[in-house]
């Protein structure tokens, strides 16, 4: 069984994970994140493209302090790549970026969808989240 | 038509002080702000206060006095100091009040801010992925910035560099040793392409104005800059602004822009009037493009204006002449207080060592999550 960190963010994983914003029903409007509460009834879920280009990036150097619960204390935390990607004709998302290295990142890098094992919970389970990652060189689409 | 003159100010050092709350360098600042205009507490006809982590500000009362006077807490993110400066510009401007005090003062813990996704309205997951962090942002922006405008890396160390020696000659100032532009550009990365040395970090300190109308200060033999303009704006659709899980694909002006403009219109004075600005540089990209967003040059022209040395005081538009955020550090409640402190004490010839010849405009702007901007024009 599959921990995702949050409902109505996600379905699948790897690069069958598709992320889910929602469609207004009035007028076809995209939101992400879905919203919560009342506000729900007034959207329908939405699965968003798979790939788009990375419209900006940056590195997180030093582990966030609370809420961040992902892997890695203070002397073992590893830094991520986090950026905005834009889903053409939709929306551009904020996500973690799964990358060998952070130098090869470029604005314009085709992405695609993915998960990652972010945190882990107390039993050692990991926890999945939505991430992009850049389409490997001659793998097509 | 009243106009609104700033008759007095005080400044608590930005910085650490150990041993002194966030509330004692605010009402350090309040009496500094009195003696600097030979008034007493008991003329203060109503007072806006704010601070974002130490308390309430109208927690000041009991220390100074209890009058009656009117005195409303403040509480707007990063534009605290901007809000309660427009709230005490339109007691006077409405003909309701004739003198008063604005003040803001904070004491953050060490290390970056620490956001609450709740409290801005976002889902707990955005946290715990560790997504929502204002230095993240400041990252983002900038790295597209930069990528589409022509802006190298060592414009970015130039900016902290000038900051640092501007603060050496700054009596509040935090940081007053210049570092070296190499020291700058090889410190510990942070978020990329920012280093340690281009963020501010959160600090302490306290800053109080005192606002009158022309009338009263005349009848007071008191003299002042004149606000001309004090304008907040949020932020639009289609704007890029801190914790921002999507953004729309259509893109659109900034807080700042909608701000500005404002202040401009009020003011009835464009950027080329303006002999010293003070533009919110939480980090070295934010003044670089405050520079464009609040109408000082077109997006690119920083890379060349910087080199050249434009920016310093001594330039054709000195900017962050006490250092700035960078070099003072940011308490949330005081930090828009203090660009306007410090153009005051430009416009009255007070900035030793960093006065900027003949000043006569001044102009501020603060920003600040969640996509808030607060500018305001001083005359001499």
């Amino acid at each position: 069984m599959t921990i995702q960190v949050a409902g109505n963010l996600f379905t699948g994983e790897g690069e069958s994970a598709r992320l889910l914003a929602g469609r207004r029903r009035v007028d076809g409007k995209l939101l992400f994140p879905y919203p919560s509460g009342p506000e729900a009834a007034n959207y329908e879920l939405f699965e968003l493209a798979s790939e788009g280009t990375l419209w900006s990036w940056t590195v997180q150097r030093f582990r966030p302090k609370s809420p961040f619960d992902g892997r890695g204390g203070e002397h073992d935390f590893l830094p991520y790549a986090v950026g905005y990607i834009e889903l053409p004709g939709q929306l551009i998302i904020e996500s973690r970026i799964v990358v060998d290295r952070f130098d090869t990142l470029k604005i314009g890098l085709p992405m695609r969808i993915t998960t990652e094992a972010y945190a882990e919970t107390a039993d050692g389970e990991p926890v999945l989240t939505y991430a992009f990652t850049p389409v490997a060189k001659g793998s097509g689409t | 038509m009243t106009s609104v003159h700033i008759v007095g100010g005080g400044i608590h050092p930005f910085g650490r002080t150990d041993g002194s709350t966030g509330l004692d360098q605010g009402v350090f600042a309040i009496r500094q702000a009195l003696d600097d205009a030979g008034l007493d507490w008991s003329q203060m006809e109503f007072g806006y206060g704010g601070s974002s982590a130490a308390g309430a500000a109208d927690a000041v009362l009991p220390r100074l006095g209890l009058t009656g006077m009117q005195f409303i807490n403040v509480n707007n993110g990063c534009a605290t100091g901007g809000s309660s400066i427009l709230s005490g510009y339109a007691a006077i401007k409405s003909g309701e009040f004739d003198i008063g005090i604005v003040v803001g003062f904070d004491k953050h813990p060490r290390g970056a801010f620490n956001a609450d996704p709740e409290a801005a309205g976002l889902p707990r997951w955005y946290g715990q992925t560790g997504m929502m962090l204002t230095t993240q942002f400041f990252g983002n922006k900038i790295n597209r910035y930069m990528a589409l405008n022509g802006i190298s890396q060592e414009t970015l160390g130039r900016v902290a560099e000038k900051a640092f020696q501007n603060a050496a000659h700054t009596p509040h100032s935090w940081r007053k040793s210049p570092v070296s532009l190499d020291t700058i550009l090889q410190s510990q990365m942070v978020s990329d392409p920012l280093t340690k040395y281009m963020f501010c970090s959160p600090a302490e300190g306290g800053v109080a104005l005192i606002l009158a109308s022309d009338r009263k200060m005349r009848e007071l033999g008191l003299s002042g800059p004149r606000v001309r303009a004090a304008a907040i704006r949020t932020r639009p659709t289609g704007s890029f602004e801190v914790f921002a899980p999507a953004l729309e694909i259509e893109r659109g002006k900034s807080a700042t822009q909608l701000a500005s403009a404002a202040a401009w219109e009020m003011a009835g004075l464009g950027p080329d009037d303006v002999d010293v600005a003070q533009l919110q540089d939480t980090e070295c990209g934010a003044e670089i493009m405050h520079m464009a967003e609040n109408g000082f040059c077109k997006d690119g022209e920083q890379e060349a204006m910087i080199a050249n040395g434009d920016t310093r005081i001594g330039g054709r538009l000195p900017v962050n002449t006490d250092g700035g955020c960078l070099a003072c550090g940011e308490p949330i409640g005081a930090s828009g207080l203090r660009q306007i402190f410090e153009n005051v004490e430009q416009l009255r010839g007070r900035a030793n060592g960093r006065q900027v010849e003949d000043a006569s405009i001044a102009y501020s702007q603060v920003y600040g999550a969640p996509g808030i901007s607060g500018c305001v024009v001083l005359e001499r």
